[in-house]
């Protein structure tokens, strides 16, 4: 089973954000970036599971510049056995969807997987592009995956419950929680990624077909009001009165 | 020129998700002088599309496919895709739920259009905003592309009803059969509750709350409201309750009118996924809980003395209702 990871970097989960240049763009300074949790704690470590548990390969795909390359070794540290880097900025989800397709069309992947979705843009698009380029299933928000020869059985979060789909590979999914669980890096493994090969790629430039022009920040709250524990009577006259959601 | 609306029918029957597609679809489409036609694909039956005119809609293509009643992202998107081109669709607009996810994108390829998933405001000449970064900051995107696709966030365009009734007209286009290799062969919904992306009321519990065997009383709360219950990353990791009720950034984004946190500290991963809530209401025991600047309305105190009082002052509230 060969499997095509596609990793996205994105702040850590903690970070306080900011823009510069007239709130245009987004301000690195100060942010530690990290491997998008749901390509790596879902997507990723499943397909390490099965690829352990049968055999194959594990390649992580990634659109970036050269400073990404901390986050695509913390792949590889995890367990991947090799990893791609297109060599590009990152502008919309199509743009990324075309070199990430392009290059998987140039070789025979069974399952290709993203996450739900990355947790600075929550796109929700670069894997059912990729299908869509390459005219193969998708199946997003995928909560289990097991393999039984090329007969794939998943289970998609729906609204209010479960589906529970069978295909064929090849296939495209996004991975939801409770794919797997995430996995440390251990030392031996952190070495071996040292010297495992990042191919490095340069693809034709695409003009975007969206482009985020301008960023903002919310609207900040107004100060909380502190309401007595022992008078939950005021609390529902405030919800049923004031703000009315009740 | 024309605004398709694609409205999701679950085994023929029409929920509030795909209302809120179809407020904002006729809208738009009053906006541009143009003509809002709505896609429904599965078994619903042309009364009930008829019916769709009361939120605006004058014509209603209806896709009656046995094969097709459960989600086929190939076989969705060509349909979907033909029908946008025989009505010159300048913009097409979905949900942002399980299925706008899985074939907003794919539309966006086929017809190669420009797609912004979960936008929060009308399409407005060719920008249009969504939140980005867990809700921490909001995006203005521009399309570069005549054709659009949109998927418009949960809880985030209340419905408008008017008066009507919609056109129904029969769609139908050939896809291989290889499509249906993909094929949904069970589906579990839980009846009776609420699905929490669409809940209106939450009630949320933290790892405060110290066991699943307290949940009880949070039942109790959700149950008075009418609301659906949510938990805290920690609460679902260990399996106090199942993963399909986490929000925070690497849960679900939950934006309902009012989200009652119990006993949850209020990480800055947890408020990511909850703060689009009209009303927030903290109920916690530490006065210096980071939940507590992120709140409207606050209550330090321990959950098992606040919440049973609670669950009292509601059941008189509603029983005078």
């Amino acid at each position: 089973m060969n499997f095509l990871i596609c990793i996205a970097k994105v702040p850590d989960t903690t970070s306080k954000i900011s823009f510069i240049d007239n709130n245009t763009k987004f301000n690195e300074d100060k942010i530690q970036f990290i491997i998008n949790p749901y390509d790596e704690w879902y997507a990723l470590v499943r397909a390490l599971e099965i690829k352990e548990a049968n055999s194959g390969t594990v390649t992580v795909i990634h659109v970036g510049r050269a400073d990404s390359e901390q986050v695509i070794r913390k792949a590889l540290a995890i367990g991947a056995d090799q990893a791609v880097r297109i060599d590009a900025d990152v502008t919309d989800s199509m743009t990324v969807a075309t070199y990430i397709s392009d290059y998987a069309k140039t070789r025979s992947f069974d399952i290709i997987m993203t996450g739900k979705e990355s947790i600075d843009h929550h796109s929700s698009a670069i894997g059912g592009m990729i299908a869509e380029m390459m005219d193969l299933p998708f199946i997003s928000l995928a909560t289990k995956l097991d393999m039984n020869g090329s007969v794939a059985t998943i289970e998609r979060e729906i609204e209010g419950g479960k589906e529970i789909i069978k295909t064929q590979t090849p296939f495209v999914l996004s991975a939801h929680k409770g794919m797997a669980e995430q996995r440390i890096a251990s030392m031996r493994g952190i070495m071996a990624a040292r010297t495992k090969v990042i191919e490095t790629l340069s693809p034709q430039v695409i003009s975007p077909l969206v482009e985020a022009i301008s960023f903002q920040l919310p609207a900040e709250k107004s100060a909380c009001k502190m309401i007595e524990p022992d008078d939950m009577q005021a609390l529902v006259n405030a919800l049923h009165n004031d703000v009315k959601v009740i | 020129m024309s605004v398709l609306i694609y409205a999701e029918n679950i085994n023929g029957r029409f929920k509030k998700s795909c209302l809120e597609s179809l407020t904002y679809g006729v809208k738009l489409a009053k906006t541009h002088n143009t003509e809002a036609i709505v896609i429904t694909i599965g078994n619903a039956s042309d009364t009930d599309c008829s019916n769709l005119g009361v939120y605006g809609v004058s014509r209603v293509l209806n896709v009656r496919d046995e094969a097709l009643i459960t989600l086929n992202t190939q076989a969705y998107t060509r349909v979907i895709a033909e029908a946008a081109k025989a009505h010159h669709t300048t913009v097409i607009v979905l949900y942002h739920n399980s299925t706008g996810r899985a074939i907003a994108p794919r539309l966006a390829v086929r017809l190669k259009a420009g797609l912004v998933t979960a936008a929060t405001t009308l399409l407005d000449n060719n920008t249009i905003q969504k939140n980005v970064y867990a809700g921490k900051a909001i995006a203005t995107y521009k399309f570069n592309s005549d054709i659009k696709v949109i998927t418009i966030n949960p809880n985030s365009f209340p419905i408008e009803e008017a008066e009507g009734t919609a056109a129904v007209e029969s769609f139908t286009t050939r896809y291989p059969d290889t499509d249906l290799n993909t094929k949904v062969i069970e589906t579990n919904r839980q009846t009776g509750t609420i699905p929490l992306p669409e809940a209106e009321l939450v009630v949320s519990g933290g790892r405060g709350l110290k066991g699943p065997e307290n949940w009880g009383m949070i039942e109790e709360l959700a149950n008075i409201l009418g609301a659906a219950t949510a938990c805290s990353r920690a609460v679902s990791d260990l399996h106090w309750r199942p993963h399909h009720e986490h929000v925070g950034q690497t849960g679900l984004t939950i934006r309902p009118n009012l989200y009652i946190a119990i006993a949850i500290s209020g990480a800055i991963q947890h408020l990511a996924g909850v703060n689009g809530s009209k009303t927030i209401v903290v109920i916690n025991k530490d006065p210096e809980a980071p939940f507590f600047k992120a709140a409207d309305y606050g209550i330090i105190g321990d959950a098992f003395e606040v919440v049973p009082k609670l669950n009292e002052a509601l059941k008189v509230y509603k029983a005078a209702l």
